[in-house]
């Protein structure tokens, strides 16, 4: 069989660990995407002493990275700290498993972002989180780290897509360096919007492309 | 373990009598096709162009003039748009929105270069309504291309009622029958249709070899600078082997064969529908080629199901965003309506000559198989 995937990949593919819903869980999430279409929910039993993650499970509306980064991430996740787990990267995640499609960063850094909103929910009801931070340029340009050039499985701000960020009364307006009907235009636009429009402060995000 | 290959509407595995009939035009007849007047390997090699262009023209019952070979239903569609555009000069285009790539992209193209383009709408099985299409058209209307048969979801328009709104209003009228050329009937002489795409590939025949029937008088700009070749309206080197291999396949495809593929989509339609729970056929039950099946499972996703599948030997295609070069959902579901949901768990099954009725048991089993598993991960469906 001819696949693009690691041998790793398709293993934890076909047979995924840590699947499931975890009842009464210390904090969950469920991120998707609606630019691939991918979800990924994460469920984590935290021990209060130890601040360890206890217990760790996935569920997966995804295609193979997904699936595959979701299992992978409840394994380096499980019996770390939740400050330790904070920062699995999906570079981590995806070396894990002996490397993930560049075209497919975008489905796979669901399942990292799963586990780091799974934390951030449990500290939210724990009452382990500060102010709400207020969205300035540094804030968006950190966001935008979490948008894939799905061309080489690279952050848009890596590769220097983002060519202007402007903020004004919760209004945000993106310029991406590429054209509007370039392949993976609006698959880029609909990551972008999805990670910003979020933010407790920003009302509006428009995404325009050069040419 | 045989692969069971359902991704027939992509590309079709040759027929050996195909590869008999091209044989002699690579190794004996190889000469370029001359005029009479020429030599003989050379008179030899245009006897078999035309030979091979009167039979595909007669199938769809025209004359050999108005039928010229191509690279393929891509290059056939860019002509017949962009020919009959840059013929007219200026205008408005119609076509729908559930074409396939190459009538929508030359659309957009044009629409780039200025000329006005409607994307009509189809309802909830990709069918265009005449009315609607009435409704679109106006005094700059140039030209009307709508497929004869949908390469996804296998619905077929009323290409008949559609050709006819066309000639009441004096319009040109392009259908892409890449995907039921020789599989449906489509009678020139009977149907007012004045361009068709028609393609190789999809019957079993060589590929990069296509043809566009052009209804006579109709004028169409060059593509290519070149020699005097096709009527003097697609200039290269005739591919004659390529053409001599279409005309074989064209005569290989039977209604009995039609039949055949007609029997084995029902039955796996119906058992997938029965036997997988949460299912949606995507197109119309009867209203479809009889080559495709086209069902959503709901709750999983369609790459996760191509690639479980592949691994037990069965090719599939889908029309999920993941699976797709350019990340996007199939533009046709979400032209019928449906999300990016539906889009997202919808598996193509398209059957070809070399497919049998005990594969599409060893499919629905598979397909249940797969489905339930990828379900158990997944965080959608349940109570």
């Amino acid at each position: 069989m001819k696949t693009p995937y690691t041998e790793k990949v398709i293993e934890h593919f076909k047979n995924p660990r840590n699947v499931g819903k975890i009842e009464n869980p210390d904090g969950k999430s469920t991120e998707g995407s609606p630019a691939c279409g991918d979800m990924v929910s994460v469920y984590i039993k935290v021990d209060d002493e130890t601040k360890k993650i206890a217990d760790i499970k996935f569920e997966s509306y995804g295609c193979a990275s997904n699936i595959a980064t979701g299992s992978i991430i409840t394994e380096l996740a499980k019996g770390k700290t939740i400050e330790e787990a904070k920062t699995i990267s999906w570079k981590q995640a995806s070396e894990a498993l002996g490397g993930l499609p560049p075209v497919k960063a975008h489905c796979s850094v669901l399942a990292v972002e799963g586990l780091r909103a799974a934390i951030r929910d449990y500290e939210e009801r724990h009452g382990l989180i500060k102010e709400r931070e207020p969205t300035t340029i540094n804030v968006l340009r950190k966001r935008l780290k979490h948008v894939m050039n799905p061309l080489t499985g690279l952050d848009v701000v890596r590769t220097e897509l983002i060519k202007d960020i402007e903020l004004k009364d919760g209004t945000v307006r993106i310029t991406v360096d590429l054209s509007e009907d370039h392949q993976f235009a609006s698959a880029i636009k609909e990551d972008i919007k999805e990670k910003i429009e979020p933010l407790w402060d920003v009302k509006k995000v428009t995404v325009e492309f050069l040419g | 373990m045989n692969t069971v290959y359902l991704d027939n509407a992509s590309a079709t595995r040759m027929d050996e009598r195909v590869l008999e009939a091209i044989k002699p035009y690579l190794f004996n007849v190889y000469a370029v096709a001359t005029s009479e007047f020429g030599y003989s390997l050379g008179i030899e090699a245009k006897e078999a162009l035309d030979t091979a262009r009167t039979t595909i023209a007669g199938s769809l019952h025209g004359s050999p003039e108005e039928f010229i070979f191509t690279s393929g239903s891509t290059e056939s569609s860019n002509l017949a748009l962009k020919g009959v555009a840059k013929a007219k000069k200026k205008g408005h285009i119609i076509v729908s929105k559930i074409e396939d790539f190459p009538v929508l992209n030359s659309a957009k193209t044009l629409e780039k270069q200025g000329f006005a383009v409607t994307y009509l709408d189809v309802d909830e099985y990709g069918l265009i309504d005449s009315n609607t299409l009435e409704q679109a058209i106006t005094k700059d209307t140039i030209l009307v291309s709508i497929q004869h048969g949908n390469q996804e979801i296998g619905t077929f328009q009323d290409i008949e009622g559609i050709a006819k709104v066309c000639k009441e209003h004096d319009i040109l009228f392009h259908t892409d029958a890449t995907h039921t050329f020789t599989r449906a009937d489509l009678d020139v002489a009977k149907i007012p249709v004045d361009l068709v795409t028609v393609s190789a590939h999809t019957i079993h025949g060589p590929k990069g070899v296509g043809g566009l029937y052009i209804r006579k008088g109709t004028s169409l700009s060059k593509a290519m600078d070149g020699g005097f070749q096709e009527f003097n309206v697609r200039a290269g080197l005739e591919n004659i082997p390529g053409a001599v291999g279409f005309a074989k396949a064209v005569e290989l495809v039977t209604p009995q064969e039609n039949e055949r593929l007609k029997t084995m989509r029902d039955s796996l339609i119906d058992r997938l529908l029965s036997e997988v729970p949460d299912t949606t056929l995507n197109g119309h039950r009867k209203k479809r080629i009889p080559q495709n099946a086209n069902v959503t499972f709901h709750y999983v996703e369609g790459e996760s199901i191509t690639l479980h599948l592949d691994m037990r030997g069965i090719a599939v295609s889908t029309g999920s965003a993941c699976f797709s070069r350019s990340l996007e959902a199939s533009h046709v579901i979400m032209g019928i309506g449906g999300d990016h949901e539906r889009a997202h768990g919808s598996v193509r099954f398209t059957f070809g000559r070399f497919n049998t009725p005990d594969e599409v048991d060893r499919v629905v089993d598979a397909v249940s198989d797969v489905v339930e598993s990828l379900r158990k991960i997944s965080p959608l469906g349940k109570e």
